[in-house]
């Protein structure tokens, strides 16, 4: 259980002030919990660019791999096929099903790892500190304990003048 | 206090000041009992797909002798509807994926109901080649399985085997990317639900959205995964027809061997998608009043795809003739000549007239915004492009290298019911779709708000800042 101050805002903008305002006295959030997507306040979260775009290459690299030994083994080793004595390996033929099979790995095999990193699964109960954050509420989650020592208080105050419509506490 | 303020863009969404209103405005239908009006809809679907049903389950039990081909025309109406509904597949992975490339925020409320669009259209067409096997239950045999057959091997010189593997996986990719669009939606409804005391129907959207929080971690993956989704799907969707067209194109016969059916078929394809998408959301903004979401720029922009491509397919069709002078091969001459004045010019000057005429009117501005006329236009083309395949196969087919082979085709009861039944498939999980699953992608137009009021929940727990 961890304790986290909460700000709750109506408007995204807010929530860009408050943070960069809270950083200046050296409080950082631990997340930001919206209704959609906010692209300028991922530097204020020290969020990293995900490492998702590398393992769809690797997925997709994978998938190239399966296919041209799928076509070469079956084709070339297992079942020669003569037909009107064309080559029994022949490369461009290789291109649509190879092409497929990249595609097919990278995107599942991306959302799969996307999935799993985010601890999502069919059925997870949601842990939500407020019920209305996939609606319409913005709500900035400071972990206590990470806080400098006493600064609750200018953190409470900033987010109020910021546009908090309420500063709060919840357990999760 | 100075406010960071985000950047202004073009308004495409009118009259809607809250976040909670889009929410509620597409989550209302979900919540709601089903209307009269909906129930007599689905009702009629489900009749029409019950056709489909009993058409080829006769054509199974009977076998394929209960369709109207001949040894001439081995291939008419179950490859027609085949590519028609792959075409009309085009258009939803288009404007998820390709429009999200190009940054355009016009698809953030319409992407995920043509996105259904595409995954209805495409399990419709990968009925068509099971049903064209007359034995279904060997379709295994598509598949490089190790098996006791021989061991038999699939053909992989075969455009008809790289066919499988392209619908297939353009189906399970554009199902999980659609899913994926879904997965913040299915949060937001699970949490209005339960907010509204709607228990099993909160209960049933926490499983479908896996635990979603809106959490901005979460989020800035999400996006990268979506990007990265839309750039394997802008190449696939385009391989996708372009492999449908090989099925023709790589092939001796006059009228199909032709190096322009790639670029020529994914044109046509994007053209027929487009053509249903305005059927469809016409129908969807009118009925669910949807029209502060899909406005009329949105239809407008629509209306100028469907030029572009309309006219491309139309190029296409003038090349084919020139080129067919061109080439000096009397056989491509003769095929071409016979497609406009032999004796199906009729199927040919439908095509003509509805994909390369009609859609021309598209260029003034008053009918791109005039609903009753492009939805008038939308099933021209609709028609025209069904008629299209139509012509590419039966007419090139039905007059071979041997006069004494000629033949011509008529189907039968039987395919005419499939035909006709296959819409009632589309259209059965379509009005199940727009009953039961959010039909506009709320947290995309979400983002689209450019001034949002404060909501009023937020002036009884705190001060109005």
């Amino acid at each position: 259980m961890k304790t986290y101050l909460l700000g709750k805002f109506w408007h995204p903008d807010h929530v860009y002030d408050a943070l960069a305002k809270m950083r200046e006295i050296g409080v950082k959030a631990r997340d930001v919990f919206s209704p959609f997507p906010m692209h300028e306040i991922e530097p204020l979260l020290d969020i990293k660019r995900t490492r998702l775009t590398i393992t769809a290459f690797i997925y997709g690299a994978l998938g190239t791999l399966t296919a041209v030994t799928m076509i070469s083994v079956i084709y070339g080793l297992i079942w020669p096929m003569n037909i009107g004595g064309k080559p029994t390996l022949p490369i461009p033929d290789y291109v649509p099903i190879t092409f497929e099979l990249t595609v097919l790995f990278a995107a599942h095999g991306t959302v799969l790892t996307f999935l799993i990193v985010s601890s999502y699964w069919p059925g997870k109960k949601a842990i939500l500190m407020d019920d209305r954050q996939t609606d319409d509420v913005f709500v900035i989650a400071i972990d206590k304990d990470a806080m400098p020592a006493g600064s609750e208080a200018d953190a409470t105050r900033i987010m109020n003048e910021a546009g908090a419509y309420v500063v709060t506490e919840k357990q999760v | 206090m100075g406010h960071h303020v985000s950047p202004i863009r073009q308004q495409w969404v009118t009259n809607t000041d809250y976040y909670a209103q889009i929410t509620e405005d597409i989550s209302r239908p979900i919540e709601a009992k089903p209307n009269l009006r909906w129930i007599a809809a689905f009702a009629l679907s489900f009749l029409v797909l019950m056709l489909f049903v009993g058409a080829v389950t006769w054509t199974i039990w009977e076998g394929i002798g209960t369709w109207g081909l001949n040894k001439t025309v081995g291939w008419a109406f179950d490859i027609t509807n085949f590519v028609f509904w792959v075409g009309i597949g085009h258009a939803g992975t288009l404007i998820s994926a390709v429009l999200l490339l190009f940054r355009q925020a016009w698809r953030n409320s319409i992407n995920r109901a043509t996105e259904a669009m595409t995954i209805f259209a495409v399990i419709c067409a990968g009925m068509f080649p099971i049903i064209h096997m007359g034995r279904p239950w060997l379709g295994l045999w598509f598949l490089p399985l190790p098996n006791t057959r021989g061991s038999l091997w699939v053909n992989f010189n075969s455009p008809l085997l790289w066919d499988v593997f392209a619908i297939s996986t353009y189906f399970s990719v554009s199902l999980v990317f659609w899913y994926l669009g879904m997965m913040p939606d299915f949060g937001s409804i699970r949490d209005r639900m339960k907010r509204q005391g709607m228990k099993i129907g909160s209960k049933i959207f926490a499983l479908l959205a896996m635990g979603w929080d809106g959490s901005n971690r979460t989020w800035s993956r999400y996006e990268l995964v979506s990007l990265v989704l839309a750039a394997l799907a802008t190449p696939l969707v385009l391989s996708v027809h372009s492999i449908v067209s090989m099925d023709f194109a790589t092939s001796v016969i006059p009228g199909w061997h032709t190096t322009i059916f790639p670029p020529y078929f994914v044109a046509g394809a994007i053209f027929s998608g487009f053509g249903m998408v305005q059927t469809l959301l016409i129908v969807q903004r009118y009925v669910y009043k949807h029209e502060n979401y899909i406005t009329l720029d949105h239809m407008e922009s629509i209306a100028k795809i469907v030029i572009a491509t309309g006219s491309l397919v139309g190029l296409a069709y003038m090349t084919e003739f020139f080129i067919a002078w061109y080439s000096g091969s009397i056989w491509e001459r003769y095929i071409f000549i016979n497609r406009a004045f032999g004796p199906y010019w009729w199927a040919y000057w439908i095509m003509f007239s509805c994909n390369v005429i009609t859609p021309q009117i598209f260029w003034f501005k008053k009918i791109r915004r005039n609903m009753v006329i492009t939805f008038i236009i939308s099933i021209f083309i609709n028609i025209g492009m069904w008629f299209e395949r139509f012509v590419i196969i039966v007419t090139s087919l039905h007059r071979d290298f041997l006069p004494s082979s000629w033949a011509m085709y008529t189907p039968s009861w039987v395919e005419a019911s499939i035909l006709a039944g296959s819409f009632g498939l589309f259209f059965t999980f379509y009005f199940l779709f727009a009953k039961f699953l959010p039909t506009i992608n709320m947290f995309e137009v979400k983002t689209l708000l450019h001034h949002p009021k404060q909501p009023k929940h937020t002036f009884e727990v705190g001060e109005a800042n």
